[in-house]
């Protein structure tokens, strides 16, 4: 057995500044050996831990989708030593990647429904995965109608630019993009705060589950939306952020009760975690 | 099953020809403590401690470990892939380590050793190790084993028990790799019939002497986020000071930690224990901290203990009854009286 601690080692190939305030980046990464790439079998919603050797190891949800590849891609906000560093760092640097880890969007489950997706801030990047997968020509078909709800607090915090105008423009999905508020006269989407854009694009909840990625006070202030409009708690699903370290459900730090985080989540119903302590 | 006597006179050797086969390790008494070391010679062996201060977890899960290395070095090709650091694997025994505290790697076992993830030190560390366990004939009062799904001369965590009849030991093997590790030693005599008699009585007071001070199954029986929303944790966490102590002292305490540290060109990525008590073990990047409040750390160690551990694993705690964070604790925090606390609360109807 492979030992679950040593990282793959990994190629920078590019880092794309994502946002305004220059605190998100887009790191691609390449396997520098074929067979590591092979063993990294990941599905939308799993996160790894990057690793910086010198520095740490911090984990992240992955961006890319298993649709895309040859490379895996992860967008990193710059608050602490990791990261920091990683901000820094060039393209063509050699670091490392241990994963993949945790569960997944219940995809299975999810075939054959409506998906309404809700992000906030620099939490969409499993979303941009998971939307890229539905988008991928072979999946489409799985999934009923899609809607996109994603917010940030302004134009130029928004990720995945060129994408979110590239999803605008395809028939086969809804997009809501919206910013808390802006001064630019040529906006075209959205404005206010992700629970009112859902509330007022209520999108159906028949035959639908909702995906919601976010900053807790958007959660907190959009599950009511949902409620109403008629999800059950069991058809809203969440991925959950906790500080780690070893990622595989060892070092016993991202506990909630008898759930570890980092491998009986990141993913979890609304209503599996009524059932838990509620230490996130 | 194999069983030997060693009388005291002839233990000094028994432990010598163990140590021409490898390395041995038992309880040596070091300024005011017995703690557990590698004997140099025979005589080191010190049998006559109730325990060791700190737990023998240090075995299996060092308190700081290397995990990696690596070059930082611009002009070396190798530069920033991390490499596994060598480690000793060869055969190590440990001598007269307590009943509890073997159990105690049992429970350990689930964490470190399951079907989906194995933790390779660990594992490797468990494989190449022979416990030879040595009987509580007089628990202190700090102890609670019985209570605990375990005991004075509980042997399943061992791979050889033995019980000190006054005049010498009786030992027992209780696993293949204990059974070899009897067979080799040589020059023993077969266990005398009054030696076999007088264990039995042996195990009965010391048992006795504790009894049953714990009913765990009503903590069982509650639910989690009952317990969890429980006002005794109020009363608990008053006195704490966060120190880590008993997390420090305890055998089932695993938490670690991963750093890195680099001097000049080279790296190492390090394994560290670590503490729930501390409110960094959960401090997120972005500042935010789930278990910010030291009574939610607090309530986090004993439901980890007492609550969580047996719901997951349904298979009582992970506590053995060891009795060193009672002794340790610097505000006379009591497991056994929190789980008391625990087994009684009631959150009654408004």
């Amino acid at each position: 057995m492979r030992n679950p601690y040593l990282p793959y080692p990994v190629r920078i190939e590019s880092i794309v500044t994502e946002t305004e305030d220059r605190n998100l980046k887009t790191f691609k990464f390449v396997f520098l050996n074929k067979e590591d790439e092979e063993a990294f079998e990941y599905i939308p919603g799993q996160f790894a831990e990057l690793s910086v050797p010198g520095q740490g190891e911090i984990p992240i949800g992955i961006a890319s989708s298993p649709t895309e590849k040859g490379f895996i891609k992860f967008t990193v906000n710059k608050v602490g030593r990791v990261s920091s560093y990683m901000h820094n760092m060039e393209e063509g640097d050699i670091m490392g990647v241990r994963g993949p880890m945790g569960n997944w969007y219940p995809w299975e489950t999810l075939e054959g429904k409506n998906i309404v997706i809700i992000g906030g801030g620099f939490a969409f990047t499993t979303l941009r995965s998971s939307i890229a997968y539905m988008l991928h020509p072979g999946n489409r078909s799985r999934f009923g109608k899609i809607d996109v709800v994603y917010g940030a607090r302004m134009p130029g915090l928004l990720l995945y630019k060129e994408e979110l105008a590239a999803w605008e423009q395809r028939d086969d999905i809804g997009m809501h993009i919206t910013v808390d508020s802006t001064d630019d006269p040529n906006w075209k989407y959205n404005v206010g705060f992700v629970p009112a854009v859902t509330k007022e694009k209520a999108p159906s909840a028949e035959n639908s589950y909702a995906i919601i990625c976010g900053p807790p006070i958007m959660i907190k202030f959009t599950l009511p939306v949902l409620t109403e409009l008629g999800f059950p708690p069991e058809r809203i699903i969440s991925s959950l952020e906790m500080r780690m370290k070893c990622g595989i459900g060892i070092c016993g730090r991202c506990n909630l009760g008898t759930e570890y985080v980092c491998k009986d989540g990141p993913v979890f119903t609304l209503e599996e975690l009524s059932q838990l302590p509620n230490e996130y | 099953m194999s069983e030997i006597y060693i009388s005291k006179e002839k233990f000094p050797e028994v432990v010598g020809q163990l140590m021409s086969h490898g390395r041995v390790y038992g309880p040596v008494f070091q300024g005011q403590y017995h703690e557990f070391a590698r004997l140099d010679k025979p005589e080191d062996i010190d049998l006559s401690f109730q325990n060791t201060r700190l737990s023998p977890k240090d075995f299996f899960h060092p308190h700081s470990e290397r995990m990696f290395t690596y070059s930082l070095a611009k002009d070396d090709p190798e530069r920033c892939i991390l490499k596994e650091a060598p480690k000793d694997y060869s055969t190590k025994v440990v001598l007269g380590i307590r009943p509890c505290d073997a159990k105690a790697f049992q429970l350990d076992d689930r964490n470190f050793d399951t079907e989906t993830i194995k933790d390779p030190w660990w594992v490797q560390r468990r494989k190449s190790t022979i416990l030879v366990g040595l009987a509580c004939n007089s628990p202190c009062s700090t102890c609670f084993c019985t209570s605990m799904d375990t005991g004075p001369f509980d042997a399943s965590g061992l791979d050889v028990l033995m019980v000190d009849v006054g005049d010498g030991y009786v030992a027992r093997s209780v696993t293949e790799k204990g059974r070899e590790c009897i067979s080799s030693i040589k020059g023993v005599q077969t266990v005398p019939a009054q030696a076999a008699e007088k264990e039995g009585q042996l195990k009965k007071t010391a048992e006795e002497s504790m009894g049953k001070v714990l009913d765990m199954k009503p903590i069982y029986e509650k639910k989690t986020l009952e317990l969890f929303h429980d006002p005794l944790w109020e009363e608990v966490h008053f006195s704490c000071i966060n120190c880590g102590t008993c997390t420090f002292a305890c055998p089932t305490c695993w938490c670690f930690d991963i750093q890195d540290e680099v001097q000049g060109d080279s790296g190492d990525r390090l394994r560290l224990w670590d503490s729930c008590m501390f409110p960094l073990f959960t401090f997120h990047g972005s500042g935010h901290n789930p278990r910010s409040q030291k009574i939610q750390r607090v309530r986090q160690r004993f439901m980890h203990k007492l609550k969580y551990y047996p719901e997951k694993y349904g298979n009582g705690p992970a506590c053995v009854g060891c009795g060193r964070c009672v002794k340790a604790c610097p505000v006379n925090i009591d497991i056994r009286h929190v789980a008391r606390l625990m087994s009684t609360s009631c959150s009654c109807p408004a």
